[in-house]
């Protein structure tokens, strides 16, 4: 058969190319040109080679101290959110009912939050935690506790971590649950003919089932948890002092406050390369669990 | 180990206040021996599952009670029955390796350490499992993992019964052989109780000393497997078991005779007062009724076709418009269009509304 040469398709990707040579392409390598360079303004740049790069893993120089100060507050976050909306979201997907009328109302609440702007959520959160006027300040104030996220380390971190819990475990509940609807009933059945517990039920069949999920749910809040910039810029901006200060937030400062585009550029593709590392080893992962092949013709 | 009865269970998923005729199972009573071999046979969607599920307790009945041993069960759980499934799909727990799958019904009993050990290697040696006692179930074929799931069904040695919901399904047909007879021997190694659900016939015959046809939610006859053949109790039955099934063909009958098309045969039993207004029709198996040279006093039928299948030969025949299936005897040269039909009147039976008609000798 004869090969039809076309060459007409080269049209249909051509679109393509364009858009992604402006959207992406053009602006990293802008990036990567002012990561090697320092500007006073004035469009004058001077030629600075990986010196960015230097400062910025030097603990000792300012840049390198505030970026790996807030890489630490942001893996500490990640660490705590993983660790809290995990389990949350099984708990919660093991407790919503399988079927009726209810599921639909469980599912419409529990989308609620994942609807609501990142912008909004925060300032949700900054209201409701005012000790003045906020529900929530004003309720813990009232109880006793000295309650106050713009003076306290301590409150900001955990009204950030609340509002996450709160924005965010719906997605892993919902990812869970779309997993244990997957499970057969006949393994429900055998189990309950084979005597298991509840426990045992959830450690043999349930988990085990959810694990493809689960990687899934783990990644998204990762990735969602390490790039954290809109709520807790809207109800701390950071603060007190630098304690709620996490990458972007510092990314932001240094680019946009300092104008150091120098600086900013070399810290963002930093930044970015940690996040293409670590989806990486999770994509890896991901497509290595549950894919080991049968061996050939079993106990016969 | 148990016996097991079934008084007056009926099933309906549409709830008890549902129309009589649409159960899913229609009111039972049978008595499940201690010990035995059943099988439940039928074709899909005539209640054998539903039946499975209420003795193993997925189901609750809309009526009707369960025993065991004389004690009523139904309101209990199926972890307090004492029961013992294998499901259609393997059903394997993925983490564990088959040694521990084997074992967790036992361990999910609190039985001692020692004898779960004991029992996993019995099972595993019956099912020649023990090369892979070590190795993670995940890794292995469907039909090892079905002799997994077997096995889990019968490592607990006190279960009142083995239930087996077509557990052969997924099982390639050499190995198909391989495993029913295993699971006879394991029957009489293990002296369970164990009731077989199929719509094999063939699996159902070789598997149980006992079969249980259902049809349409209702037990049309529970029986040896040679009773079934001679003497089926329901139409159904004559040409559900059986290959080519019984034929079944409208008669008139009247104390030793049976009348098609005004031919008389003779009956071996006397049939005095049939059911007035019932359907009468007379049964008999291909393999009691041989073809023959057409000749006066035999109820002659156009040949269709012959069917050969190796041991025996069938003539597919006419007989006005019902069709009939004869037996060619061997060496019997079959003529173009007409033969003439040998009845063995031993073997003719008298359906009245499908269901058989006892004659008196």
């Amino acid at each position: 058969m004869d090969k039809i040469v076309n060459q007409k398709a080269w049209f249909l990707v051509l679109p393509v190319f364009a858009v992604v040579a402006f959207s992406a392409i053009l602006p990293l390598m802008t990036v990567v040109n002012y990561s090697m360079q320092d500007t006073f303004g004035n469009n004058q740049f001077f030629w600075n080679g990986v010196g960015w790069f230097k400062e910025l893993l030097d603990p000792s120089t300012d840049l390198g101290g505030r970026f790996l100060a807030s890489l630490g507050r942001n893996l500490l976050f990640s660490a705590i959110i993983l660790a809290i909306e995990v389990p949350l979201g099984i708990v919660v997907a093991l407790s919503m009912p399988r079927e009726g009328w209810t599921v639909a109302v469980c599912l419409v609440i529990l989308a609620l939050p994942l609807l609501i702007p990142w912008n909004v959520v925060g300032t949700i959160w900054q209201i409701f935690g005012r000790p003045d006027i906020g529900l929530l300040g004003y309720a813990l104030n009232s109880l006793g506790f000295d309650y106050n996220y713009v003076s306290n380390e301590f409150d900001a971190w955990a009204t950030v971590i609340v509002m996450d819990v709160w924005h965010w475990t719906s997605l892993v509940a919902l990812l869970c649950y779309a997993g244990l609807k997957s499970i057969p009933d006949a393994y429900y059945q055998a189990a309950q003919i084979d005597g298991a517990s509840r426990w045992a039920v959830f450690k043999a069949i349930q988990l085990p089932k959810m694990n493809r999920v689960l990687l899934i749910a783990v990644l998204l809040r990762f990735m969602d948890s390490f790039m954290i910039y809109t709520e807790p810029f809207v109800v701390t901006g950071g603060g007190p002092g630098n304690s709620t200060t996490f990458v972007s937030i510092e990314l932001v400062k240094i680019a946009l406050g300092q104008f150091d585009l120098g600086k900013a550029a070399a810290l963002s593709l930093v930044y970015n390369l940690i996040i293409l590392i670590v989806c990486w080893v999770f994509y890896t992962v991901m497509t290595n669990v549950g894919t080991e092949r049968p061996e050939k013709k079993g106990a016969a | 180990m148990a016996r097991i009865d079934l008084v007056d269970l009926a099933h309906s998923y549409g709830g008890n206040d549902a129309a009589p005729e649409s159960f899913a199972l229609k009111p039972v009573t049978m008595i499940w021996r201690q010990g035995g071999a059943y099988a439940l046979l039928g074709p899909s969607g005539c209640g054998k599952t539903t039946l499975l599920n209420l003795i193993s307790g997925i189901v609750t009945p809309s009526r009707g009670k369960i025993l065991f041993d004389g004690a009523d069960i139904t309101p209990l759980s199926t972890q307090k029955r004492n029961i013992a499934q294998v499901f259609q799909f393997p059903v394997i727990y993925d983490t564990m390796t088959v040694g521990q799958n084997l074992a967790f019904p036992l361990q999910n009993r609190g039985v001692p350490k020692a004898e779960v050990e004991a029992r996993v290697r019995q099972i595993a040696d019956l099912l020649d499992l023990t090369f892979y006692l070590d190795r993670k179930a995940t890794r292995l074929t469907a039909d090892a993992k079905q002799k997994i799931s077997l096995g889990r069904g019968l490592v607990r040695s006190d279960v009142a019964a083995v239930l087996f919901d077509e557990p052969l399904t997924v099982i390639d047909p050499e190995l198909k052989w391989q495993l029913r007879s295993k699971l006879k021997a394991l029957h009489r190694e293990l002296d369970l109780t164990m009731i077989y659900v199929t719509h094999d016939q063939t699996e159902a015959l070789t598997f149980a000393d006992t079969v249980v046809v259902m049809h349409d939610g209702r037990v049309v006859q529970s029986g040896t497997p040679a009773e079934l053949f001679d003497k089926p109790a329901h139409t159904f039955v004559g040409y559900f078991i059986g290959s080519p099934g019984m034929n079944i063909v409208p008669a008139a009958v009247s104390g030793h005779e049976a009348r098609i098309d005004g031919h008389i045969i003779g009956l071996h039993r006397n049939y005095g007062v049939l059911p007035a207004g019932a359907k009468i029709e007379i049964g008999v198996r291909p393999e009691f009724v041989n073809i023959a040279a057409p000749a006066s006093g035999l109820l002659s039928a156009t040949i269709e076709r012959i069917d050969d299948l190796g041991r025996a030969r069938f003539a597919r025949v006419r007989i006005g418009d019902a069709k009939f299936a004869a037996r060619v005897p061997p060496g019997f040269s079959v003529p173009d269009n007409m033969v003439g039909l040998v009845f063995d009147p031993a073997h003719v039976h008298v359906y009245a509304d499908s269901r058989l008609v006892e004659g008196v000798a």
